[in-house]
């Protein structure tokens, strides 16, 4: 092999489909088949999941920290809402589409007070967003049903084709196809020239910009999409469940992302998918040891996880399946994923 | 013919402080300049300034007769000037292959490409092998950076303003903290930059500046305070009594 064609071979390197992540993919269409009267907690987490691949992007490629994410996830939502309610978009691939596009306008016009601030002043001005529009959401609620939501979404079949059923079957393939397709672009995007740009920049901002790469640009870019896939996220939460409620912007859908995406590991896109699986799981576990206290539990987790995680916060997780795969083929790591430096 | 790089009237302050003082440059093309001081001269102050990290109070920068006072740190490096860090500045994540094949990207114009992934356009492929093997890190190639030894660090370091096509290249203080056995490998990269790219360098270490350079700026107190061939600045009593004052006050 030429020098050349190697260099391909190596550069591509995580771009290549590994077992794991084939597996990772039968194993979500599987439980679809072995659950089903689990549609609609799966549906859940299916959404969750794309609501944290979002918040990876940014967070875990980027290093733009966020407190103020739902803001995205609200616009999905309520926009979904309105035109469904209103009758303006009736087919709801199209209206699903229209409604990240309205996150992601939102996510382009704010992504320039979020990117020239350090860590400190995102935290605060993504929240402030946030909050600034829950504020907005309540006070005009003649458009959004004010603190009661929007009542009486009734939404049409898929393509008119595929009708919502009351299991959530349609709902849950559905999601987890939008989730697929979604993580397939995610996945595209990570590995090119773009993606390791930002990955460059989260590293050193100083040198990303000596080697000419665009750093105001690049983060703008990242930040609008990653509005898109929330908004997607909210208006899947639209579509799923015919409500659309003040709380879609609330602070606890925030925080609880960032707990979702710190459980499953950032910087290697299957962290949000895992850690909504595990999240939702605990959440379940607790609230049937303890119904009133599960919050404690989830609390300790996080806490044991900091603790331990350090450093290597961002991929604990693979930790279990990277040692065992070590000692049993004496390969490298399942999925590999960058070593230094936390999120 | 314009110089690579010029400064008129450069100035810079930081509140009530003159960290240059109207300084004006003129780098030949193809030349070998060096950019010397006592610490606290404000080498460091006009490197960034030339690059763009910081913006001057007043006073021009031109590249090759272009005017570039006023461009982001981005822009200035796709026009031909490139620079190497005293402290390496790398992607400690990522590997000698992202870390290269990001700057021959960013230059080929194929940085903002967000569907093809990294390594599959050969032109970005040869540069990248290209760049590995002159720089001896093809055996490391896959290693994260943060793990290299740190010769190869520094190695990577001044690969990676190489793999901008700079005609302009500024080295700060290249050799600093190698240890003494990979020093040579440093110094002969050096050596080897091509005639055609223009190198200012600043440095401490005077063995270096008088083997390579054959034009010396004394910069001192942000001002410039001679210029010259080295033979000349040597020989200079206003230089000696700044490096010999340096010495009997360490």
């Amino acid at each position: 092999m030429t020098a050349q064609a190697d260099i391909g071979f190596h550069a591509r390197r995580h771009a290549r489909w590994h077992a794991g992540e084939i597996a990772f993919w039968l194993l979500a269409l599987a439980c679809a088949f072995a659950f089903p009267s689990r549609y609609l907690i799966m549906t859940e987490i299916v959404r969750l999941g794309l609501f944290a691949l979002s918040i990876d992007l940014i967070l875990g490629y980027a290093g733009i920290v966020s407190l103020g994410h739902a803001a995205f996830f609200g616009i999905g939502a309520y926009s979904a809402g309105l035109l469904a309610l209103h009758g303006i978009i009736n087919e709801p691939l199209l209206a699903l589409i229209v409604a990240g596009l309205g996150a992601a306008v939102l996510g382009f016009a704010t992504s320039f007070l979020v990117i020239r601030g350090v860590d400190l002043t995102r935290l605060m001005v993504t929240l402030g967003i946030a909050l600034l529009l829950e504020a907005l959401a309540e006070r005009y609620s003649d458009i959004t049903g004010g603190t009661d939501g929007l009542q009486g979404i009734e939404m049409q079949p898929i393509l008119g084709l595929f009708a919502f059923d009351m299991f959530g079957r349609t709902g849950f393939f559905y999601s987890l196809a939008a989730l697929f397709l979604l993580f397939l672009l995610a996945r595209r995007v990570v590995h090119s020239p773009f993606g390791l740009s930002l990955r460059a920049i989260k590293n050193n901002p100083l040198r990303a910009a000596a080697i000419g790469i665009p750093v105001h640009k690049r983060l703008i870019a990242i930040y609008t999409l990653a509005a898109f896939y929330a908004g997607i996220a909210g208006a899947l939460f639209t579509q799923t469940t015919a409500l659309a409620s003040l709380d879609v912007f609330a602070f606890e859908r925030s925080a609880d992302l960032l707990l979702v995406l710190i459980i499953g590991g950032t910087g290697y896109l299957y962290g949000g998918l895992i850690g909504a699986v595990v999240f939702r799981m605990l959440q379940e576990l607790f609230s049937i040891i303890t119904p009133q206290y599960w919050q404690f539990w989830i609390g300790l987790v996080l806490v044991v996880i900091v603790m331990v995680g350090r450093g290597r916060l961002h991929r604990w997780v693979l930790w279990a399946p990277n040692w065992l795969i070590a000692r049993l083929g004496g390969r490298k790591a399942a999925v590999a994923v960058p070593e230094t430096e936390g999120p | 013919m314009a110089a690579a790089l010029e400064t008129i009237g450069l100035e810079k302050h930081f509140g009530g402080l003159r960290v240059t003082r109207e300084l004006s440059l003129k780098i030949a093309r193809g030349a070998r300049h060096a950019l010397i001081g006592p610490n606290g001269a404000g080498k460091t102050t006009v490197i960034n300034l030339l690059t763009g990290v910081l913006r001057p109070n007043g006073g021009r920068i031109l590249l090759e007769g272009h005017e570039i006072t006023n461009l982001p740190v981005h822009k200035r490096v796709l026009r031909g000037l490139s620079r190497t860090f005293q402290i390496n500045q790398l992607y400690a994540d990522l590997t000698p292959v992202e870390t290269i094949g990001l700057a021959v990207s960013e230059r080929l114009g194929r940085g903002g490409d967000w569907w093809r992934a990294m390594g599959s356009r050969d032109e970005v492929n040869a540069e990248i092998a290209e760049t590995l093997s002159r720089f001896h890190l093809l055996d490391v190639m896959n290693e994260p950076t943060a793990t290299l030894p740190y010769g190869k660090q520094r190695l990577l370091e001044i690969a990676v303003a190489i793999a901008a096509r700079p005609r302009v290249l500024l080295l700060d203080e290249p050799a600093a903290g190698v240890p003494e056995s990979e020093r040579h490998d440093i110094l002969a990269v050096v050596a080897a930059l091509p005639r055609d790219v223009t190198v200012l360098l600043i440095e401490h270490d005077m063995d270096l500046v008088f083997s390579f350079a054959d034009r010396i700026s004394v910069l001192v107190n942000g001002a410039l305070l001679t210029e010259g061939p080295p033979e000349q600045v040597a020989k200079d009593p206003q230089v000696k009594a700044v490096y010999l004052g340096e010495a009997t006050n360490a």
